[in-house]
């Protein structure tokens, strides 16, 4: 190359580096139009050199040209870049965005909030050692009334007017057939919860469904007592409810258990001073429970004189109710959109 | 189960904070029957006193008035306008005067009725808020002093306590029984003994005495029938003490012989019934099955047709009354009664359900002889009824009794052993503990079969005796409960909150719903419940298994598919003005076993088949609304991603195409998932050869739509289908950098996608890592018959970069071998 198209590369070189230090030290926007004025303007510096191009040796004269091309992009990027800089930094998208306006949303799907309470009560007796089973909706009168010590003319088939799909087949009216289910096949530690639906000739209101979620409880073993019955109870009511909660024991009647007890917890809406919630007892009923009848371990082929335990049964959508304050039982089953957001 | 408290502080002569009803209602919630309600009875009755009407006269401008002279004690005698049906000369009813109030605060002034000045006003039951009766006024008993505080009179205010009986502790449904449990006397002959003392007349089934004949004709239906005669008695209201204790448990009085029998029940839970001896035809009672058809009238005025399985009480010639349910019209004490039969007998639980069931009734003597009563205290609760008969209505009770039937054996003792008590309950009690608990309620320490001393020392079997009126109690571990609920639930205040381990392992169903949940709920959808009830044949729930006593015609069968279920609660959102619906469900489906179904159940259940599933639907804007832009709706491909990731990943199924033939089929086929709404196909899950699910777009005239519904679009899945969370084996990350070749290409109309990306597989290595169709376009510059599709293939090597050379020579495999199978046209540009 001669010295002539080496200069002018030199020169290009130096253009390139000053060119890109003044562009980026341009501190605003006046600035920057100056550098560019000075290097890419009409009679800038790189304007300049391009002039003499025609002066070099045809031999190197595409060599400059090329290069002078490609410093003019290079300065052309960073000058650009720079303003986008300058424009973001000085006045930013808040001065020109109103950040106030509603995000882009989406929708939030979530479990019923029945299922949410069954889960949470399995959850919490898992740290007992329960396991969640299932059984058959589908249930013979045997395992639905015999094998839990429920004569099928007793007047306790008054408290489950029962739907009758056949002659000796019903629709469960409670999980606890499950409890003789799972018995018969299984020798203790038996340690069971059973979430399901049950059903019951109910007419639908406020308070009832002809088929309605129930969540069983069963725990035999031998040494299983009355007291450790009580001790799981309360360790459930505390987890569920919270550690303020607290619990009552009172007498009741099941077939399938001896003693009975219907457990009551402390009204969370009035503390205890009475209000609709509770019926102004202070209490709200939760679970109806028990030591298991040793007639229902001889049904199953348990030795009554070895073992013991203790049953309970929940309703989740009453107890859900009383969570989140839902007035109307049938508000749970009817799938409208606005009220199952609500608890996602 | 009402009780009144003044009842019970009379029989059991309350002591300490049990003087306080709230006090009582909480003992007794705690240990023995829940209370739901304390009211008070009687109460503002300040200014009300008895008076009697001295003479009457009719209104002379009003038909229904009548004017009547008040005497209201102290010389007050007063002019009172009544609008009463029926007012007595001569009779004692409450009165009010000028300037009182009535226990709803009305204000009681002097006042011109139709042109007569009324002075106050004579009440009703109702007027007095004592009872519902309107009917007229309330009439007490004659003799009483005028000006008497009618409160006074009637032993009010009283609390009443509202008991929730449990089903087994009938003997909580009388005072005597409430007593006991808080203190009363624990056995009957310590209440106070009646004076009626007869030579009993005994006979197997039939006995005869005192004018009358008592015939049992089956002892199975009435083990025991007893009698007593009383004869010229004077009918008229009660005196206002007893009649103050039947409103005071919400009984209305009627008569003082009929409140006489009102009130033993609610002493001591006897049922009894009074005849009109004189309508009693051939002076004879029999216990009887009906005869089929036969008529009775009850005292309620009803007409009933009979039939064998119910049980009657028949004179000679016909039924006079229900066995241990209801009189009858006819044989009823009326004011013109003379002569009495005092009927008090135990009927057959079963057969007085059965008698009740067939009549329709349900009454307080069915109620109690259903449950069980006290066999053994009949005859004092017999003896009690005829001295009250002869203190409030006079007469003389015949000194024969008559009983038919054998008599009643004592229930046999039970052991009970402490060590069992204490395994059961873990309270720790002794001998003297447990029969301290027993004995205060009847329970009754005999010499035990261990060889104890009846006194609950070193032995641990215990034997006690069992109460008449305990029916309920014949087991040991009816007896542990008695001792936990006398010792009190509260007793068992262990920490000890043991993990113990369960042989039974977890239902594998239940982790299979969390994972479809965890799919369907992040996908935006939300959870829904339905009852598994349907009507006939709704939105192709076919007609499987009906319901054969349902509630009502929108209940009648039982859901044989989930998407029904879910199409009833899009058209529930869309009466609601929903046009975006996102819903899901899991429940059973029922339909009637093709085979033989549950095999290994020999009962009735086999017949019946039930499975798991989950339908899904969706309609309406794909995102919620924002201002940047109109949003899209959900449609087929959006269903496509939820089935197919369903399909894919929760049942390891393929998702292939259906079209509305084969739905068709499909739905035709035994316990299926499709339905007429898919009847324009879509898509169904394939998993070895069996379709576990399908989905597709709903058709919206199979449903109840407005005209601004969005499309809508649903899925059923099996859920038997859905495998447990897998555990994904890790594979390596490659560092190195993946090539991006996109292709342009142009194939003949009809050829499936799914088949081109195949056959790209299929062409190259294991280098192509990725496939993705990013266009799909027809158009002018496309020739006839063709379609334009647009790839991207991503190559990336574990170990390396790929060089363009290997990548080239992927595609050109890639693109060969499409235009040898497909006649692809590459475009290359």
């Amino acid at each position: 190359m001669t010295p002539a198209g080496a200069s002018l590369l030199d020169r290009l070189a130096a253009i390139e580096g000053e060119g890109l230090a003044a562009i980026g030290e341009a501190a605003d926007s006046a600035a920057l139009e100056s550098a560019r004025v000075e290097y890419l303007g009409r009679n800038g510096r790189l304007a300049d050199v391009m002039s003499l191009i025609g002066t070099v040796e045809a031999r190197a004269r595409r060599d400059v040209g090329q290069r002078a091309n490609a410093v003019k992009t290079v300065l052309r990027g960073a000058l650009e870049a720079r303003a986008k800089a300058l424009e973001s930094a000085t006045r930013g998208p808040s001065a020109r965005i109103d950040l106030t306006l509603p995000a882009r949303g989406r929708w939030v799907g979530g479990v019923h909030p029945v299922t949410r309470v069954i889960d949470e009560i399995c959850e919490i007796f898992a740290e007992l050692g329960f396991t969640s089973v299932l059984g058959p909706e589908i249930e013979s009168t045997w395992y639905n009334f015999t094998a839990l010590n429920i004569p099928l003319d007793h007047p306790a088939a008054d408290m489950m007017d029962t739907f009758y799909l056949d002659k000796d087949v019903v629709l469960r009216t409670h999980t606890s057939p499950v409890q003789a289910r799972v018995m018969e096949t299984f020798r203790p530690p038996v340690r069971v919860v059973v979430p399901g639906l049950a059903y019951r000739r109910d007419s639908f209101d406020p308070s009832h469904a002809p088929a309605f979620e129930q969540i069983e409880g069963l725990a035999v073993d031998e040494g299983v007592d009355f007291v450790e019955f009580r001790a799981a109870i309360e360790h459930f009511v505390h987890h569920f409810f919270g550690r303020g909660t607290k619990s009552r024991f009172r007498p009741s009647f099941y077939p399938f258990t001896e003693p009975s007890a219907e457990v009551d917890v402390s009204c969370a809406v009035c503390a205890g001073g009475g209000c609709s919630t509770c019926k102004r007892t202070g209490w709200i009923t939760i679970m109806g429970s028990g030591m298991v009848d040793p007639a229902v371990f001889k049904a199953v082929g348990y030795d009554p004189e070895r073992y013991t335990g203790y049953a309970f049964g929940m309703g989740p959508a009453r107890i859900a109710m009383v969570r989140h304050g839902i007035p109307d039982m049938r508000l749970l089953y009817e799938g409208e959109m606005s009220f199952l957001q609500q608890f996602t | 189960m009402n009780i009144s408290f003044n009842w019970i502080d009379e029989l059991a002569r309350l002591r300490g904070e049990l003087r306080d009803p709230r006090a009582l209602a909480e003992r007794l919630t705690m240990t023995a029957a829940a209370v739901e309600k304390i009211e008070t009875v009687g109460a503002g009755l300040d200014g009300i006193v008895v008076s009697r009407v001295l003479e009457t006269r009719p209104h002379p401008n009003a038909d229904r008035l009548t004017l009547c002279r008040v005497d209201r004690g102290a010389g007050e005698v007063l002019d009172v306008v009544c609008g009463a049906p029926v007012v007595v000369p001569g009779a004692f009813y409450p009165h009010v005067a000028p300037g009182g109030e009535l226990p709803a605060g009305f204000r009681i002034e002097s006042r011109k009725i139709r042109g007569e000045l009324s002075h106050g006003m004579l009440c009703s039951e109702a007027e007095l808020e004592l009872g519902r009766d309107k009917g007229g006024i309330m009439r007490l008993a004659d003799g009483l002093e005028p000006g008497t505080p009618l409160a006074a009179a009637l032993g009010l205010p009283d609390t009443r306590l509202t008991l929730d009986l449990n089903p087994n502790r009938v003997d909580l449904a009388c005072h005597m029984g409430v007593a006991r449990e808080v203190g009363g006397p624990p056995s009957p002959r310590d209440f106070r003994g009646p004076a009626w003392s007869p030579e009993w007349r005994d006979g197997e089934s039939e006995v005869s005495g005192a004018g009358v004949t008592v015939r049992i004709e089956d002892l199975g239906r009435c083990p025991r029938y007893m009698a007593a005669v009383i004869r010229g008695v004077r009918v008229g209201p009660s005196p206002p003490w007893l009649a103050g204790r039947l409103l005071a448990v919400g009984a209305r009085p009627i008569s003082n012989v009929v409140d006489a029998t009102n009130y033993v029940l609610h002493e001591c839970n006897q049922p009894l019934h009074a005849f009109d001896l004189a309508r009693l035809s051939g002076a004879e009672i029999r216990v009887r099955p009906a005869a089929a058809g036969e008529p009775l009238m009850t005292l309620d005025g009803q007409e009933h047709k009979l039939s064998p399985d119910q049980t009657v009480i028949a004179d000679r010639d016909r039924a006079i009354a229900f066995a241990g349910v209801m009189g009858g019209l006819d044989t009823e004490v009326t004011g013109d009664t003379v002569d009495l039969l005092i009927e008090c007998a135990s009927f057959d639980p079963a057969g007085v359900r059965r008698t009740r069931t067939g009549a329709g009734l349900s009454t307080d003597a069915s109620y109690r002889f259903e449950r069980g009563i006290d066999i053994h205290a009949q005859e004092r609760a017999l003896a009690r009824c005829v001295e009250l008969i002869l203190a409030t209505a006079g007469g003389e009770a015949d000194l024969i009794g008559l009983r038919a039937g054998p008599a009643p054996v004592p229930a046999a003792p039970i052991d009970v052993r402490v060590s069992r008590v204490n395994q059961v309950l873990g309270f720790g009690l002794d001998g003297a503990a447990v029969l301290a608990a027993l004995e205060p309620i009847g329970f009754e320490a005999l010499p035990g079969a261990d060889g104890g001393d009846g006194a609950g020392g070193a032995a641990d079997r215990l034997r006690v005796s069992v109460p008449g009126w305990r029916t309920d109690v014949a087991r040991e571990i009816d007896l542990v409960e008695e001792v936990a609920r006398r010792v009190g639930y509260d007793a068992a205040t262990g920490q000890d909150r043991r993990f113990r381990p369960s042989a039974v392992p977890a239902d594998p169903r239940v982790e299979k719903a969390v994972r479809v949940r965890d799919l369907l709920t992040g996908r935006g959808l939300l959870e829904a419940r339905s009852l598994s009830f349907m009507p006939e044949d709704y939105r192709g729930n076919r007609a499987v298994v009906s319901v054969p006593n349902p509630l009502s015609a929108e209940e009648s069968c039982l859901r044989s598919a989930m998407v029904p279920v879910l199409l009833r609660r899009l058209e529930h959102n869309y009466a609601r003005g929903n046009r975006n619906v996102r819903l899901f469900e899991l429940g059973t489906v029922f339909g009637y076993a093709a085979g033989p179904g549950r095999e290994e159940e020999a009962d009735g259940t086999g017949r019946f088949e039930e499975s798991g599933r989950v339908g899904a639907v969706v309609a309406g804007a794909r995102r919620p609304d924002h201002w940047s832009g109109p949003g899209l709706d959900f449609d087929l491909w959006d269903l496509k991603e939820i089935a197919g990731s369903f399909a894919d990943r929760l049942c390891g199924a393929t998702l292939e195409p259906l079209d509305g033939a084969g739905a068709a089929e499909a739905a035709g086929s035994g316990a299926s998932l499709a339905g007429p709404w898919l009847s324009r196909g879509g898509f169904r899950a394939v998993k070895d050869g069996r379709t576990v699910g399908v989905a597709g777009a709903v058709d919206l005239a199979s449903v109840d739509a407005p005209p601004w519904a969005a499309p809508a679009f649903a899925l059923e899945f099996d859920l038997a289908s859905v495998e447990g969370r897998p555990v994904p084996a890790y594979r390596k990350t490659s560092p190195f950098p993946a090539v991006r070749r996109d292709l342009s290409m142009t194939v003949p109309r009809g050829v499936p996608a799914a088949d081109i990306e195949r056959a790209a597989r299929e062409a190259t290595s294991d280098l192509l890592r990725d496939v993705r169709l990013f266009d799909v376009y027809s158009g002018e510059e496309i020739e006839g018959g063709r379609l334009g599709l647009a790839w991207t293939f991503r190559f990336r090597a574990p170990d390396r970069t790929l060089t363009d050379r290997e990548v080239e020579s992927e595609m050109s495999a890639l693109s060969n071998a499409l235009e040898e199978r497909f006649g692809a046209r590459i475009r290359r540009s």
